[in-house]
């Protein structure tokens, strides 16, 4: 496996389109613009096919259980009258326990479909696991390539533990050091096997989650008597956030709030050498969840069918100190032993229910398995060893890379909103920068923009105009 | 030193772009250190020593060439001691249900 990184980075686009087998060419409708919906309808499942593909795959139909101790807990925090019914929806349940595996049946499906041999992820998540355990299903071959250890061998013991359960599908894991070039061997894996890539970001893979906002909504209705007021997902690379809020959409839920949620890493760089093993979460968090909202096509397909500014209502974050504490929760006060990166979710909704009436329904979005490596205690052991500090106290005081607060009390949770509108304007401005030397554009790509960020046309405009680009007229 | 049989389970690793051909965009600590890959796989060679270079078939039958790093890879992520952060919570929360249980 050897090719110069520049040639290989070259051919990505001819890579590509061989190993998705999509013609996105097909749904352009400017320079910037693009039918989505044309796209995702095209390209995608049906709600139908996708529930009849995730049935026979033993995907989905998770339950969604009632968090009554939790919720007890938020009302003695809360002022008389406030305190929103807490439920999650318990995606532990799924064969490679987490909600990848809805992403990864569809992929996977398609891929054998269509006749390729094996599929190929560029994942160090639950992703890995979640399409090797449906590859293996489908006696298809698969390979994993992920980002885990440090220049000093030290490997991230949650993403070595996900290695393990790949291998354990039968996959071969290529593990790498820390580094963005991940993307390069991954084009090199697809060249070399011409296996399907099994990207997050399909139309497919984005189809699969629809089920996980169908099956919200109808739970909840059934529970409760009502659709969710909010639904809280744990926020990354956007696919969660979208595909639920998509699937709640078909179930008639428009009235319900879509709040993503990540773990705050601000300050760490999330390709640097150093950094990498100084988080304690490797997903959920803003390294990923701010760059993927405003600028989705960073991603390993031409179009990422994640586009979480068109859906989020609310974009919060939470501490790493206050996620950990919310899993000790979780395990001591409901009998839920949880992975952590999945309780992002959890933490912002405690915080949140608290500002709700009573009668509300807080539905959070996901839980994800635990074990070896994917637990706080070896997360915090690890944390420590790698030289940060490890202390209770207020949450206000956790620096990302130097000091984990865990709270001294429940009432210090809180969330931190980030502001939706400067992630409009950034998205904006990135598309600019997209532009090259041409900086004109058509009223096409103008309403694209808007739909796509929520920006009024004007805003829109506005924001163009400062990047000196300029709208032709048609 | 230990010595791998033909068909042993191994561990191999590679340098996949050296410091210094790292991509442009790698913040400087990164671009100071190779991109190096692991693998694991079954040994080809009749026998071979860590440090050596080898050939590995891996669980798909495809074959990779590195340095023989360790044989019968282990597995030992585990949990490690229970963070003295997080020993009391679980009390203090049943403390404060509690105090405010309602009766049956
Ligand atoms: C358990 C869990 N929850 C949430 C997420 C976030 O999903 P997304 O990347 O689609 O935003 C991930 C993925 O990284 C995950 O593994």
């Amino acid at each position: 496996m050897t090719g110069d990184y520049g040639a290989v980075m070259a051919r990505r686009g001819e890579i590509m389109r061989k190993s998705v087998g999509i013609d996105y060419e097909r749904f352009s409708r400017g320079r910037l613009a693009f039918d989505y919906e044309g796209m995702m309808c095209e390209t995608g499942y049906s709600l139908d096919e996708v529930e009849t593909i995730q049935r026979e795959s033993n995907v989905g139909n998770t339950p969604l259980l009632e968090l009554k101790n939790l919720t007890r807990l938020v009302r003695t925090l809360s002022e008389p009258g406030k305190g929103a019914r807490l439920f999650v929806k318990d995606e532990a349940n799924n064969p490679a326990r987490s909600f990848k595996d809805r992403r990864a049946s569809l992929s996977v499906f398609h891929a054998e479909h269509n006749g390729y041999k094996g599929v190929v992820a560029a994942t160090s998540g639950n992703y890995g696991a979640a399409v090797a355990s449906q590859a293996a299903r489908k006696n298809l071959g698969c390979i994993i390539v992920q980002e885990v250890f440090d220049s000093k061998g030290f490997e991230q013991p949650e993403i070595a533990e996900k290695g393990r359960a790949c291998e354990a599908y039968g996959a071969e894991v290529l593990q790498l050091s820390v580094g963005p070039e991940l993307f390069y061997v991954f084009l090199l894996v697809l060249e070399e096997t011409a296996f399907f890539n099994a990207s997050l970001y399909t139309p497919f893979s984005i189809a699969g989650i629809e089920t996980l906002g169908t099956e919200i909504a109808e739970q909840t209705r059934r529970l409760t008597g009502r659709d969710p007021d909010v639904v809280v997902s744990t926020h990354a690379g956007g696919g969660i956030t979208t595909g639920t809020a998509r699937g709640l959409l078909k179930a008639g839920c428009s009235a319900t709030r879509i709040v993503g949620a990540s773990v705050n890493l601000q300050g760490l760089h999330m390709a640097s050498d150093r950094d990498f093993n100084r988080k304690s979460f490797t997903t959920g968090h803003t390294g990923f969840g701010i760059p993927f909202a405003v600028w989705p096509d960073r991603s390993d397909v031409p179009r990422n069918a994640a586009r979480v500014l068109r859906y989020l209502d609310d974009y919060v974050t939470v501490t790493q100190g206050a996620v950990f504490y919310m899993t000790e929760a979780l395990a001591q006060l409901e009998g839920l032993e949880r992975g952590p990166a999945g309780n992002t979710s959890l933490t912002a909704a405690f915080a949140l229910a608290q500002t709700l009436p009573e009668e509300a329904v807080v539905v959070v979005n996901e839980t994800e398995y635990t074990g070896a490596g994917k637990h706080p205690y070896a997360q915090l052991a690890f944390a420590e060893r790698m030289g940060v500090e490890v202390r209770r106290g207020d949450p206000e005081e956790e620096r990302p890379g130097s000091v984990i607060v865990i709270p001294e009390q429940p009432r210090q949770i809180r969330v931190a909103p980030v502001d939706l509108n400067r992630l409009r304007a950034s998205y904006v401005r990135n598309a600019c920068a997209a532009l090259g030397e041409d900086k004109t554009v058509s009223e096409e790509d103008v309403a694209f923009l808007s739909e796509d960020t929520r920006l009024s046309s004007e805003e829109v405009r506005r924001v163009l105009r400062e990047n000196g680009v300029s709208v032709a007229t048609a | 030193m230990t010595v791998a049989r033909r068909g042993e389970w191994v561990q191999i690793r590679r340098v996949v772009l050296p410091a210094g051909s790292r991509a442009p965009q790698v913040p400087e600590d990164t671009a100071a250190v190779p991109l190096e890959l692991k693998v694991k796989g079954f040994l080809v060679e009749e026998t071979a020593r860590c440090g050596e270079t080898v050939t590995v078939r891996t669980s798909l039958g495809r074959e990779h060439r590195g340095v023989l790093a360790s044989v019968d890879p282990p597995y030992d992520v585990g949990f490690g001691p229970p963070p003295k952060a997080l020993l009391g919570i679980g009390e203090e929360l049943r403390g404060m249900l509690r105090g405010k249980v309602e009766r049956p």
